[in-house]
């Protein structure tokens, strides 16, 4: 028994290592191997003494993103973004359709493979105007690019601008030894998020959506299977994947629809229930599988705002006259606390679809970062590929801790997929219940 | 230094949410044992209430996020 448990331990010891290895290696690769397109240099120091991206980058026609050292907020948040190219391991790129649209150079349709997306997702074409930076779109916006066509593009820059006491990041690309400034998609986010209406719009199929379009498609065909064993099987106990399926729903009807929207009315809102609780349970597992692009679906704010939009209309929508009562004019409370009582359920109203997006997206991205924080560890540790040793040492902590915090990532798969279904219940519920008192 | 606040009010906020988990699942258990047989409803209950305080927390965390 001891013999075959220290075995076990040396070959996860040898595997950790072997990981490290590769790990190290691969970056020193990047390091010296000197990407062609990032090899524009001079040694003006002025201005943006607070590149993101390493030592290299003070020149004015900016090193190559990812060359130098490491920066964990940048890595983490280029990889819970969106992106425009279904990136594998950093090797196998998938190109996705870019659907985009501009005032001035109207509609455009490519695949993002024209962009020659590379290293880090930084692509090294131009097309129309558009290049890819970091696996997103992005537009010229100086005079002087050309505007047309496809066009060999050098390495990117980002530097970090004060703008009315935000720090703004701003993308440059290089072509022809000088630097042209960028602009992201237009985002609806009115600079929450330090998006807003820029000069093009992105109705791309991305990361995001492929993702979203494959879990449906994996979805309708594992439930349809299930559905039709019930009336192939009649009768019978169920089998297979009907029988993994079946205490899943059973629990959804008997433990949330049923006791919060009530035993009369529940049967009308299980198949909202169900796709929603799947939809989100499926979307978390997917961006859970290791290698497999991580997917941040059920992370990104826009999607869990539509699915919070949805419950919101249809909870109000289905609200009867006792719940606008309680909102508006709250009865058996004194008459100068109801309108006080009227602003607060007027705002708590909002707040509900609020949390429940919040809520998912909060959770999901949390467990992503802190998984990258911990792969992050091995080049923390390391000095960037320098130090072998210290890389050693991140990688058997990181190996622990990413381990860790996966399996709990994937009891919070479940749990905020529960929770979501379990919320959009009580808020329909409250909306439909029948008040025999007052 | 905006960040470091965000920082700060983010782990603050983290903290109060912590101390509302802690009690609502101590205080859940404490229920269990007492009345194995509800157990299922007080479950129910016990996630239903640490959505509602974590909801608080990532409110407050995000928008940290945001302000830096």
């Amino acid at each position: 028994m001891a013999i075959t448990q220290s075995i076990r331990l040396v070959l996860v010891m040898a595997f950790m290592a072997l990981g490290t290895i590769a790990f190290c290696q691969d970056h020193d690769h990047h390091d010296h191997d000197g990407h062609d397109h990032g090899t524009l240099q001079s040694e003006d120091h002025s201005g943006h003494d607070h590149s993101s991206h390493g030592d290299n980058s003070h020149s004015a026609c900016g090193g190559h993103h990812g060359d130098g050292d490491y920066d964990p907020k940048a890595t983490a948040m280029h990889h819970i973004s969106d992106a425009n190219v279904y990136t594998i391991l950093d090797a196998i790129r998938i190109p996705l359709p870019c659907l985009v649209y501009s005032k001035d150079g109207g509609w455009d349709f490519f695949m993002s493979s024209k962009l020659g997306p590379g290293h880090h997702d930084d692509g090294h074409y131009a097309y129309n105007g558009y290049v890819m930076h970091l696996g997103n779109l992005k537009r010229v916006v100086e005079e002087g690019f050309p505007m047309q066509g496809k066009v060999e593009v050098g390495g990117f820059s980002t530097e970090y601008i004060s703008k009315e006491g935000k720090e703004i990041e701003q993308a440059k690309v290089c072509h022809n030894n000088k630097p042209y400034l960028l602009e992201a998609k237009t985002t609806l986010d009115g600079g929450l998020l330090g998006g807003g209406i820029t000069n093009f719009y992105d109705f791309s199929i991305t990361k995001n959506v492929l993702s979203m379009i494959l879990v449906s498609i994996l979805l309708f065909v594992i439930l349809r299977r299930a559905a039709k064993s019930y009336t192939t099987r009649q009768g019978q106990a169920p089998k297979g994947i009907q029988s993994l399926l079946e205490p899943v729903i059973v629990y959804i009807r008997d433990e949330v629809a049923k006791p919060f929207i009530g035993d009369k009315k529940y049967l009308k809102y299980m198949p909202f229930l169900l796709s929603v609780f799947f939809f989100i349970l499926g979307l978390n597992l997917w961006g859970q599988v290791p290698f497999l692009g991580s997917a941040n679906v059920t992370g990104n704010l826009t999607v869990t705002m539509v699915v919070a939009i949805i419950v919101f209309l249809i909870s109000n929508f289905n609200g009867n006259k006792h719940y606008w009562q309680h909102i508006f004019w709250m009865p058996g409370v004194p008459l100068f606390v109801k309108p006080l009582l009227a602003i607060i359920e007027i705002m708590s109203l909002f707040i509900k679809p609020l949390t429940l997006m919040l809520r998912l997206a909060g959770n999901i991205t949390a467990g992503h970062i802190a998984i990258l924080s911990f792969v992050g560890l091995i080049f923390i540790f390391g000095d960037s590929g320098r130090s072998m040793s210290g890389g050693v040492i991140g990688s058997i902590l990181s190996v622990a801790l990413t381990l860790f915090m996966m399996s709990i990532e994937l009891i919070v798969a479940f749990i905020q997929a529960y929770v979501f279904t379990l919320l959009s219940a009580s808020y329909i519920g409250a909306a439909i219940e029948e008040h025999e008192h007052h | 230094m905006t960040g470091t606040l965000a920082a700060i009010g983010a782990g603050l906020a983290v903290i109060g949410a912590g101390i509302g988990i802690g009690q609502i699942g101590g205080k859940s258990v404490e229920a269990i044992a007492r009345q194995p047989e509800a157990s299922g409803d007080i479950r129910g209950a016990m996630i239903l209430m640490a959505a509602f305080v974590e909801g608080a927390a990532l409110i407050a965390i995000l928008l940290s996020i945001f302000i830096q």
